[in-house]
């Protein structure tokens, strides 16, 4: 469990980036961190492996503050994936996803047997493990950048719009990847991102960020849809307009859901609803035809 | 300090002499490697040689150059004009691979926009990819006209006066007042050359004058280790 | 053709390799003399350009200096600090030093600089402590750009080690200021020749060396765009 008790950050240059923020990060979860551009994501989550110190507030890993902790070695086990990838141009993929190993005094042979290995669960082809990342697409360099976050087995991963630098088609297939990924391992992950529908596809938790880092609101999707805390929230996860809010149509015999903006959505399928008349669903009952 | 009240008239003497050296060179220096540049971009080929022969040449010592012309173009040993060819193409040397950079440096969207706004191969030379390359050959021209001054001194070894005079003679006559003199003055010639470059280019870019500092795209904070 | 024909004999004719004016022995002393300065020069200014480019701070004052030294001529510092210490090799490796001093620096914080931050970010990230990441990541991709600025200081010291005797019995300048003064132009121009072959072959074992440098799979020409910068060697030829 992480755990922000009321942190501030102001940096030297005197920008308050976050303002008494406070959280819990459940185990095993994934938690969303979304807003807009410069709402402090990128802060909060590098004040969770110290990259960043909190000027004010305290953050704890399972009770434990880590400002007591060495920073060198709080990082050396937490996984970290960063949105370009940050691989090291001069080592190949297998020699980045090992490096962590490496520092933490792994013997060479270990290293890299299990680097090979985590290729595979990231869906990388082994072939790839002695070329250099300027060598890789965007998107083989972002499963690397998986790769070396998860080489130590990390309790926590923490992500920083890791696909944010790739194209849509790609961005799909990582975060299938991932979605899977997760079931898999059952990490704590902590996630940053401007895209709603990711967050939405990958998050357990989801934070709604403003500015200076402030909630807006914390939930699970269906909470933000179903009960949005105010308008800034409604408009951001789209709960007032467009693909989100949909209404059923009676078209002929079946109904239809529709979003706001009329495009079709899909058929309602199942029983009657209650409400719509009489109708029922495209998939139809037998009798559908007799009834008339 | 009274070895220089007692001398002004002379190092004014051999400031002029430093000025007559060392503007030619830069002027010209600029006038050749400008085609020469555009030419060594042009083609691959001529990139190769172009570029491999001027980093060559630039890396001929500067005394040894001095007295192998003479011999290479039939001037006299003592003549100045050694001292301006040589320092000519240095000038040259440096500024090819500048002016190459330069033109490379050009957006190639910008490039295409001019083409497609019907601008001529020549007319676009001129009119887009040199102003744009402007800063990068501003940069170069800054290092040539330091350079250029400072070498010129070199020629007073074998006699051709300048501010570098001031040295043999002060070395000769025991004087440091002299030397310190001359160094002073060489140094401040450069500096003022270097101005007038600045200044030259902030009249000729002013679209260069109100650049925003870059902020850092990543902004980075780290905590202590 | 004929001067270079003279030239040619000069450099060939046996009498010149014999005694203590033999060109064997003033390549030597040319190369020898150039070495040790850029040893000099490296242990001071390597140290301190990392340290610059590794924490970024006094880098405003390292670019002033070199840019200001720059401008200084080496006539004039050559010959100020041989009436401080007298004829002979000191003067030289003083003043020689000192002008090696601002390319190999340049070349030293700008290799650190020149790396992506977010390469070294990633580096801090998973837990690289400050020396792992100069060794691990600044220092292999800072390389070519500290090689490059070796480059430059070592034709500067090579060429101004020929202005040194000027004030010093001191390498192949010897046969271009004794020349001078017999009047003797196949020793001047065989003596030039001499120095602008070993420059040259200087040159190109730097540009082998700067190839193989070049960390595999960073592809880009890093030596190209800080060339201003770092390459000053013009001041001091
Ligand atoms: N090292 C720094 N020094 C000064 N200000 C900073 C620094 N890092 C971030 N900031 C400022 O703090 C605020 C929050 O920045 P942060 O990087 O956390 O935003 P973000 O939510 O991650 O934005 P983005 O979505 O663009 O990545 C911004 O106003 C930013 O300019
Ligand atoms: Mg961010």
């Amino acid at each position: 469990m992480i755990e922000f008790r009321s942190v501030s950050k102001r940096f030297p240059d005197g920008t308050l980036a976050v303002q008494d923020f406070s959280l819990v990060l459940p185990s095993h979860k994934t938690t969303v961190l979304v807003g807009s551009s410069g709402s402090g994501k990128t802060t909060l989550l590098r004040m969770i492996n110290r990259m960043v110190d909190p000027t004010s507030g305290s953050v704890e890993i399972d009770g434990e503050d880590i400002a007591s902790l060495p920073p060198v070695k709080l990082r050396r086990g937490i996984g970290y994936v960063m949105q370009n990838s940050g691989l090291l141009p001069h080592r190949t993929v297998l020699d980045n996803v090992a490096t962590v190993p490496l520092l933490r005094g792994t013997p060479k042979r270990q290293a890299r047997a299990d680097a090979l290995a985590m290729l595979d669960t990231v869906g990388l082809d082994r072939a790839l493990a002695d070329r250099y990342p300027s060598q890789l697409s965007g998107g083989q360099q972002q499963r690397v950048g998986v790769a070396r976050g998860l080489a130590v087995n990390p309790n926590i991963l923490l992500m920083d719009e890791p696909f944010g630098a790739v194209d849509p088609i790609v961005r799909a297939e990582l975060q299938q990847e991932l979605v899977r990924l997760q079931k898999e391992l059952d990490k704590t992950v902590v996630f940053v991102t401007h895209d709603i529908e990711e967050a939405f596809l990958l998050g357990d938790q989801i934070v709604i960020l403003r500015e200076g880092g402030r909630i807006a609101q914390v939930g699970s999707p269906a909470d933000l849809l179903a009960r949005p805390a105010d308008d800034f929230v409604a408009s951001f996860v789209g709960a007032d307009r467009g693909r989100r809010v949909l209404h059923v149509e009676r078209h002929g015999d079946g109904n239809v859901v529709v979003d706001s903006d009329g495009r079709l959505a899909g058929v309602l399928n199942g029983e009657p609803v209650a409400g719509t008349s009489a109708g029922s669903s495209a998939g139809s009952t037998p009798g559908a035809e007799g009834d008339r | 300090m009274t070895w220089v009240l007692a001398n002004l008239g002379l190092i004014w003497a051999r400031t002029l002499d430093h000025v007559v050296l060392s503007l030619p060179p830069i002027v010209i220096c600029f006038v050749i490697a400008v085609p020469l540049g555009w030419f060594a971009r042009r083609y691959r080929v001529s990139r190769g040689i172009i570029l491999t022969g001027a980093g060559l040449l630039y890396a001929v010592p500067s005394l040894p150059l001095i007295f192998v012309l003479p011999a290479v173009i039939g001037t006299s040993l003592l003549s100045p004009v050694n001292v301006i060819i040589a320092l000519t193409l240095y000038g040259i040397a440096l500024m090819v691979r500048v002016v190459a950079d330069g033109l490379d440096s050009v957006d190639a969207d910008v490039r295409q926009s001019a083409s497609a706004m019907g601008y001529s191969t020549w007319s676009r030379f001129w009119q887009v990819e040199l102003p744009l390359s402007g800063p990068v050959l501003l940069a170069g021209m800054r290092v040539v006209a330091v350079s250029t001054v400072s070498l010129v001194t070199v020629g007073a070894v074998i006699g051709v006066q300048s501010l570098g005079s001031l040295f043999t003679d002060g070395f000769q006559r025991g004087i440091q007042a002299e030397i310190i003199a001359g160094l002073v003055a060489t140094v401040a010639l450069a500096l003022l050359f270097d101005g007038a470059l600045v200044l030259a280019g902030r009249v000729l870019m002013p679209w260069t004058r109100r650049v925003a500092p870059p902020k850092p795209s990543v902004p980075l904070e780290v905590s202590a280790a | 053709m004929n001067l270079f024909a003279s030239a040619i004999a000069w450099i060939l004719d046996p009498a010149n390799y014999v005694g203590l004016n033999a060109i064997p022995l003033r390549i030597g002393q040319h190369l020898v003399f150039s070495l040790v300065t850029l040893v000099f020069a490296s242990a001071i200014a390597i140290p301190l350009g990392y340290l610059i480019g590794h924490t970024g701070r006094g880098r405003g004052l390292a670019v002033t200096t070199s840019g200001g030294l720059r401008a200084i001529p080496t006539l004039g510092l050559l010959t100020l600090v041989a009436l401080w210490v007298g004829i002979g090799v000191v003067a030289p490796y003083v003043a020689l030093t000192v002008l090696a001093i601002p390319p190999i620096l340049a070349g030293a914080y700008t290799g650190f600089e020149a790396i992506d931050r977010r390469t070294i970010d990633a580096a801090r990230a998973v837990g690289m402590s400050e020396l792992q990441i100069v060794r691990k990541v600044e220092l292999p991709l800072g390389l070519p750009l500290l090689i490059g600025g070796l480059r430059s200081a070592t034709l500067q010291v090579i060429a101004t080690a020929t202005l040194a005797a000027y004030v010093a019995d001191l390498g192949l300048g010897r046969y271009l200021f004794s020349g001078l003064k017999t009047r003797d132009y196949a020793e001047m121009l065989g003596g030039s020749i001499l120095v602008i072959l070993l420059a040259l072959a200087l040159e190109g074992i730097f540009a082998l060396i700067q190839r193989f440098v070049v960390p595999r799979g960073v592809s880009g020409r890093p030596g190209t765009a800080p060339k201003l910068r770092t390459g000053s060697s013009a001041a001091a030829r």
